[in-house]
């Protein structure tokens, strides 16, 4: 019965999951190059890590992009979209939000494809045209702040998910909690200060971490908005793995720089698991199969 | 000073009509119950109070000043929920104080009032617990501490011993009711259960589908209900009804039903009169009617259906023809189901009631 209802799942997670890094860790081992050959070199890789120029760069743009697309935008704009379409009428708020999430179901080189023309440096990109509106000469955005247009893109397909648990979180608040503070004398903002946000911080923490993770690990819409350029400017860490193994044809280095991620998210998340308590966050089954 | 005035109070959401055009003066200091079934729209009526909802129709008047469009935080209020909603992530202490610090009040007299509160329900001991750490009637203590705390000039409060152990019930419903005379809070108290209306507050008013049915003193309700509804919702086991006809003979009135005749009290002849012959629903309450084993001894003949035992006295059942009758008998009764008992109804404790339109007739 067990194996029936977990083999699916862990079928699942060892193909694409545990059999990548394993293969990964060994092709670190590698110099396998863009014609797949290759010899086993040891941890000469790993000790390229530390001689790689471009590398603190790279670190310093992965923090850049993390922190802001997540503080701002993945659990900033995905709380205050949860609290606005839930104190606004509820098939209002359903609507908005469904709109909120359509780029999610859009296929990901459409969604940066569109934000491109928005962009688009001609005066026949929209912002342009927008521009022209009022009299301002046509602006390149992507050249003249690439980390704004990157964290613009991700963000506001990033604060979706937020929205969506958050909002979910928020519902799950009794309403007499709300209620009651109304009558001690709460404003709706104190209610959200006081009441809400300490009654949703389980949800908002898994928010935080799991976007995180999932942050680290991204690089595709800014592959597509700037390719990671000009140079190595905006390229983060995900993408520089990218761009070594597959761009530049350097298999072994990129799988030692791969390695080296998904032992810092298996890090992460496990100690995640145990500081924050996410047990604590699971209920218990309500069936148990032998 | 809390004196309440409800006029023409109504509310709609969407297509449902929850409460119609509510007329109810509230005196200063007064306890009131708004009484009913769940859906009779009393709760909706204390979210209205509390500015939670607004009317649709009508006004709320506060000491005489419109407060339909108050917020809550300006209604000088406090309202004990049927959840208690304590706020679970705050100590006691916190969830007492957390009017007062919306107010921004100074620390010291934070301090101070929170602990006068908390001594009004002997919560002293348990400032530094959460609310999960609290018993049912601790937790309870603690929402009617908080609603306190502001010296409201109304408090509110929702079904607040539906969720105590019986035991427990009793008790915070003596306690309460002491506090709010001591206090001169005017109070309204929603609930469901008549024996915490009747008990508790000055006076009832009893609703039912978003109509007020009667306003009155526990008393008025339970001697002069005004209809079926009043006298069936209030008195346990309810009053029995049972279809007769009124009769005269030799200028004696009688309800004539079948297997018995009761005789109707003098003074409520000339009532009766124009209704001579015609249907009525005769009304008797349990504890009314004196049950007897002697053969022959009264003039309506049953048939115990089955006995209750409640300790201090007994709940029988008797079939009268096709009718059962709810009766209480007091300790020793020594009826047996099956067994022929005969039943007396003083005749001064019937009530009378129009069948169709149900109101009381005398």
């Amino acid at each position: 019965m067990l194996l029936l209802f977990l083999g699916p799942f862990v079928l699942l997670t060892v193909l694409f999951f545990v059999m990548p890094a394993i293969i990964t860790a060994f092709l670190a081992l590698t110099n396998l190059d863009a014609a797949f050959q290759g010899t086993y070199v040891g941890l000469d890789n790993f000790r390229g890590l530390f001689a790689d120029p471009l590398l603190p760069r790279v670190l310093l743009n992965t923090v850049v992009y993390v922190f802001f697309t997540l503080i701002c935008f993945n659990t900033g704009l995905g709380l205050v979209l949860a609290l606005l379409t839930t104190h606004i009428p509820d098939r209002v708020g359903t609507v908005f939000r469904a709109i909120w999430l359509l780029p999610r179901l859009t296929p990901m080189v459409v969604y940066g494809l569109l934000w491109l023309w928005f962009v688009d440096p001609t005066k026949y990109g929209m912002l342009n045209t927008a521009r022209s509106w009022f009299g301002l000469a046509p602006l390149d955005l992507i050249s003249a702040s690439p980390w704004l247009v990157i964290v613009l893109v991700n963000g506001f397909i990033g604060a979706s998910l937020g929205m969506v648990i958050l909002t979910s979180a928020i519902k799950s608040v009794p309403e007499d909690y709300v209620r009651a503070a109304r009558v001690d004398g709460a404003s709706s903002l104190a209610i959200v200060r006081h009441v809400i946000l300490p009654l949703i911080r389980w949800p908002l923490t898994f928010v935080l971490v799991n976007q995180t993770l999932a942050l680290l690990t991204s690089y595709e819409y800014i592959l597509l908005v700037t390719g990671g350029g000009p140079f190595y400017d905006t390229t983060v860490y995900a993408l520089y793995v990218f761009r070594r193994a597959i761009q530049n044809g350097d298999y072994g280095y990129g799988a030692a720089l791969a390695f080296i991620l998904v032992v810092v998210g298996a890090v992460a998340a496990l100690s995640y698991w145990r500081l924050l308590n996410f047990e604590r966050m699971i209920s218990a089954p309500k069936i148990e199969a032998d | 000073m809390g004196r309440i005035v409800l006029d023409k109070l109504g509310k709609r959401f969407g297509v449902v009509e929850a409460l119609r055009d509510l007329n109810l003066e509230i005196a200063d200091a007064e306890l009131i119950a708004l009484l009913g079934p769940s859906g009779c729209g009393k709760t909706t009526t204390l979210l209205m109070l509390a500015g939670i909802y607004k009317p649709t129709s009508g006004q709320i008047l506060f000491d005489g000043v419109a407060v339909n469009d108050l917020p809550p935080q300006d209604r000088h209020i406090g309202m004990v929920f049927q959840s208690y909603a304590l706020y679970p992530h705050m100590t006691v202490f916190d969830n007492i104080a957390f009017p007062l610090r919306l107010l921004r009040r100074p620390v010291d007299e934070i301090q101070r009032r929170v602990l006068e509160a908390a001594a009004l329900v002997q919560i002293e001991a348990l400032m530094d617990r959460r609310p999960s750490q609290l018993s049912g009637g601790q937790q309870q203590r603690t929402a009617l501490a908080r609603a306190l705390v502001k010296q409201p000039t109304l408090l509110l409060l929702d079904e607040p011993l539906s969720n105590l152990d019986a035991k427990l019930r009793v008790l915070m419903r003596a306690e309460i009711k002491h506090l709010q005379r001591r206090l001169g809070i005017t109070t309204i108290l929603v609930t469901h259960d008549q024996v915490e209306a009747m008990t508790m507050a000055d006076r009832i008013a009893v609703l039912r589908d978003g109509l007020l049915q009667q306003v009155g003193t526990p008393d008025d309700l339970y001697y002069r209900p005004a209809n079926t509804f009043v006298a069936g919702f209030i008195g346990s086991p309810p009053m029995n009804f049972i279809p007769a006809q009124v009769e005269t003979t030799d200028g004696q009135v009688a309800f004539a039903a079948e297997g018995m005749r009761l005789p109707a009290a003098e003074w409520t002849a000339p009532h009766l009169a124009r209704r001579r012959g015609g249907p009525v629903l005769v009304g008797v309450r349990p504890e009314d009617i004196r049950l007897s084993l002697v053969p022959g001894e009264s003039a309506v003949q049953g048939r115990i259906l089955d006995v209750e035992p409640l300790g201090r006295e007994l709940v029988v059942a008797v079939t009268v023809g096709r009718q059962v009758v709810v009766a209480i008998a007091e300790h020793g009764f020594a009826g047996k189901p099956d067994q022929p008992v005969g039943m007396f109804v003083p005749p001064e404790r019937i009530y009378v009631f129009d069948p169709t339109t149900e109101s009381a007739i005398v």
